[in-house]
């Protein structure tokens, strides 16, 4: 079976979704979207025997063959492993979202047609081999991601946030496509696989620099990366069905396959290990620090994202010195960032349920307010710590196992000594250490406050109560698997992990059982990692309980210096900026825009006639000049001077009555009767009807022009003229094929059996033509007819949109 | 001869073109009649202007000008008067209308921009 295919399933489900939310009110339609990710989910998951031995599957669908884009789904370790991460957390998300999102008073036929389409984009993504459509796939899943932010679309916040995060993120898209383009380039295939197989030749290409920035722009902003991070806490506005899948578990995990996808190529420079290592860093220090300053529970969650998703981008900035060294200790980082994303994942993915429970059960997110929840809701607390305990890294919970191997990860780079990573490689482990303890500090933060300390449920705008069963059923599904992976991680590993790993190194392994790590919980006395946690837990401790005392310091950042007023303030300059810029040249006066038409026209034209070599002045071929014709230039010449200085309409008039008859000697002098009869009969028409039409309308005004005016009115009709001078020259000069002329005066007797060739040309082979050129006249008249008679009313609308 | 038309037909478009970019509506219809001449006589310059008898099949005749600019020049002369009608009951309408022939006072009013 082609199963590309399956990638639009979602979407085409996504058509039905409508007709089954009005036609089937009795029942949630959750229910019926369930099955998509559900079926997905079961396919998917029989490829894991495949894959797991190294194997993949493509699959094609031509969609331009003329320029090399296809849809093609290519199953690796690692586009399986998001695969399955998408359609899994995808189905438990929808199951929640029947409990969460009201029957009754929510639009569903839109939210879940929001979601499909999601789905199949992300899909799309990580699973497409051709960049083209890598790319139009990133982009749908950044329209999908506004759609469901501006869900609530009534409010303010929401459209806010919803505008922010398309903005930035739709900026880092085209930028990852300037670096598709440029690998296309580079490589000539739109292919990953194949560029991948060309990566040791495309390292010494000049764009290879440029594209590693551009692409790498493209996975920060989608990823959360400093300082693109800003969009996702305004991202929380959306549903929080919404938040656990698109804004934790899945789309700003894009960003990180996209790294992991293109390590192959872009893994062995240092720019790519600087830059992802050093960025990830910051962003997960950054991200853990700003998180114990929220008091919005989602906000909390929001930045603890921040700050695991650059965990996760550091490890694969510091796998890919794998491969300049040996090292066992270095392949552990990208095993690590794989494993972490699987278990964050699952934890907050959950996390995030919870939270929507709170919010959904008790009436407000803010944790000032909440407190000692865990006696009225104990199945939430059970979920929430377990997952906050994953999240700070102890055991007996998945986290820990992968928070330990990042640690050693950064541990191990003071060991590497290329790239300036001997003097520079000691800042890694520290900044590593101290974000991790504000990591513990805000889990602690986030699920203590919630549910320990002073019950305070009078500030509460409902009374709590634990959720109905099915919204518990999906985080306690996800608690149950962030234990079940602490004690079976190699299982976990050999069927997930190991082959997404040689995925993203393919030259360093032969086969995923070729990566030869084994996950422990205990590594003895002597291992650093068990040391640094246990530090990690000392310090955060302390760190927690003196929040009070701490906190206020938060706000020494005056709001001026944040990022986020920074965004604001480049959004209003820009707006305003622009407003003003095109102020500036559109006057809305039609006047102004003949002007710049006609000097660009000529500018362009009479620079190409010189920068081309197309000016020609074939002498040659010339007439002969002759007496009538130069007297009746001269007229002619009189006649213009005349319409255009002339201070009343009937000497203008007359005088352009005296144009048109001297057009009509040159046809009698160049050999066209026909034109020269018809010019003089439409000629004294045209006289007798701008007579006619004159008598009604004011007498010639300047209104007002300035010298300046007239100056620059000049100028641009002057250069007009000489362009025009300059085409009539060399087109007579130069011709470049044969006249079909020839091919009318070889066949008018013969075809047409005519004689004067003009006409036979008029009424015989291009008849159509004249044909329509009767309609244009008709029209004309009835234009003319319906404006005569149509009548002035007294009262005129000022603006015609009303 | 091809010399003295060029020139003639660039003389044509300035005048053209200058008095389309005046304020006045009258003068910008009086340079539309002069663009339309212009344009006729560039037609047949560019198609040479050699030729010593109209495009007539007449025994004996084999030097006659070229018939195929002639025959787009006839169509041209008829579309362009018909425009000239339609644009002169146009600026009659307007003037009847807005009583103003300033063609910076006939731009949409400020809820436009």
């Amino acid at each position: 079976m082609e199963f590309v295919l399956l990638i639009f399933l979602p979407v085409i489900f996504a058509v039905l979704v409508p007709f089954v939310y009005k036609k089937i009110k009795g029942i949630h339609t959750g229910w019926f979207v369930l099955v998509v990710p559900l079926v997905l989910f079961g396919y998917y998951a029989s490829f894991l025997p495949l894959v797991m031995d190294g194997g993949h599957a493509i699959s094609e669908m031509k969609w331009i063959p003329s320029l090399g884009i296809a849809f093609t789904s290519y199953i690796d370790g690692l586009s399986l492993l998001f695969t399955l991460l998408i359609t899994g957390i995808g189905s438990l998300v929808v199951l929640y979202s029947v409990f969460y999102m009201d029957r009754e008073k929510e639009d569903l036929g839109s939210f879940y047609v929001y979601l499909l389409m999601f789905m199949t984009a992300m899909l799309g993504v990580v699973q497409s081999d051709n960049t083209m459509t890598l790319y139009l796939f990133w982009e749908l899943t950044s329209i999908s991601s506004f759609l469901l932010i501006g869900f609530w679309y009534t409010k303010d916040k929401s459209r806010f946030g919803a505008l922010k995060s398309m903005m930035i993120t739709v900026f880092g898209g085209l930028m990852m496509l300037g670096a598709f383009i440029l690998l296309s380039i580079m490589g000539e295939t739109f292919s990953v696989r194949e560029l991948i197989a060309e990566a040791p030749e495309l390292v010494s290409h000049p764009y290879f620099t440029l594209a590693l920035v551009l692409l790498l722009l493209g996975a920060f902003t989608k990823s959360a990366q400093f300082p693109f991070y800003i969009w996702l806490p305004d991202a929380m506005e959306a549903p929080t069905p919404v938040s656990a899948y698109l804004h934790s578990a899945t789309m700003v995990k894009a960003g990180i396959y996209l790294v992991a996808r293109f390590t192959p190529i872009f893994g062995s420079a240092s720019t790519w290990i600087w830059l992802v290592t050093g960025i990830g860093l910051l962003t997960l220090f950054w991200g853990s620090f700003f998180a114990v300053k929220q008091t919005d529970l989602k906000a909390i969650l929001a930045f603890s994202t921040v700050s695991q998703l650059g965990l996760i981008m550091s490890l694969l900035g510091a796998g890919a010195i794998s491969y300049h060294a040996t090292a066992a200790v270095f392949g552990f980082a990208t095993y690590a960032a794989i494993f972490h994303l699987i278990n964050h994942a699952a934890f907050k993915g959950g996390l995030f349920m919870i939270a929507g429970i709170i919010d959904h059960e008790t009436g407000t997110r803010d944790i000032r307010k909440l407190g000692g929840l865990m006696s009225v809701m104990p199945i939430s607390f059970t979920v929430a710590a377990i997952g906050s305990l994953s999240m700070a890294g102890l055991p007996p919970f998945s986290g820990f196992l992968s928070k330990e191997m990042f640690l050693e990860s950064m541990v191990a780079l003071r060991h590497f000594e290329l790239f300036n990573f001997d003097t520079w490689g000691i800042l890694f482990p520290i900044v590593a250490w101290i974000a991790s303890v504000f990591t513990f500090t805000y889990s602690m933060y986030f699920v203590l406050k919630t549910f320990m300390g002073q019950k305070k449920f009078d500030q509460l705008p409902t009374q709590p109560h634990e959720a109905p069963i099915g919204m518990l059923i999906s985080p306690m599904i996800l608690a149950t698997i962030v234990i079940l992976v602490f004690f079976i991680p190699n299982v976990i590993g050999k069927w997930m992990i190991k082959p997404a790993v040689m995925a993203i190194q393919p030259t360093l392994y032969a086969n995923p059982s070729a990566i030869d790590i084994h996950v422990k919980a205990w590594h003895g006395f002597g291992a650093a990692g068990l040391w640094l946690t246990i530090g990690v837990v000392a310090f955060g401790t302390l760190l927690y309980l003196t929040i009070p005392k701490w906190q206020p310091l938060y706000r020494m950042q005056p709001d001026s210096l944040s990022l986020n007023n920074g965004y604001d303030a480049m959004m209003r300059g820009s707006e305003k900026g622009m407003n003003r810029v095109s102020r500036l040249y559109m006057t809305g006066k039609i006047r102004t825009y003949l002007l710049y038409m006609f000097a660009f026209m000529s500018v362009t034209i009479i620079a190409l006639l010189f920068l081309k070599d197309a000016f020609v002045l074939d002498m040659n071929s010339f007439a002969a000049i002759t007496l009538y014709g130069s007297l009746n230039a001269i007229v002619l010449i009189l006649s213009v001077g005349f319409v255009v200085f002339a201070k009343s309409r009937l000497a203008a008039i007359i005088a352009l009555g005296g144009v048109g008859y001297s057009v009509a000697l040159f046809f009698v002098i160049f050999k066209a009767p026909d034109l020269a009869l018809t010019q003089l009969v439409i000629e004294t028409v045209s006289v007798a009807l701008f007579l006619l039409a004159f008598k009604h309308l004011p007498a010639l005004s300047t209104h007002g022009e300035t010298k300046r005016n007239k100056m620059v009115n000049l100028i641009v009709s002057l250069s007009v003229g000489v362009m025009v001078t300059l085409v009539a020259l060399s087109s007579h000069s130069q011709k470049m094929i044969p006249s079909i002329s020839q091919y009318y005066k070889d066949t008018v007797k013969t075809e047409a059996a005519g004689g004067n060739i003009v006409n036979v040309i008029l009424v015989d082979y291009r008849g159509f033509d004249t044909l329509f050129e009767i309609a244009v006249l008709a029209i004309a008249g009835i234009a003319v007819l319906g404006m005569i008679r149509l009548r002035v009313s007294r009262k005129e609308p000022t603006d015609e949109n009303e | 001869m091809e010399l003295i038309l060029s020139i003639l037909i660039g003389i044509l478009f300035t005048a053209a073109v200058y008095l389309i970019l005046s304020r006045s509506l009258l003068k910008v219809i009086l340079g539309t009649g002069l663009l339309s001449h212009g344009a006729h006589l560039l037609i047949l310059t560019m198609g040479g202007l050699g030729g010593t008898a109209p495009p007539v099949l007449i025994d004996g005749v084999t030097d006659f000008a070229d018939p195929l600019p002639q025959a787009l020049i006839l169509t041209a002369i008829v579309i362009s008067f018909g425009v000239t009608a339609v644009m002169l009951v146009m600026a009659y309408r307007m003037y009847a209308v807005h009583q103003t022939d300033n063609m910076n006072e006939l731009r949409g009013n400020d809820e436009h921009d």
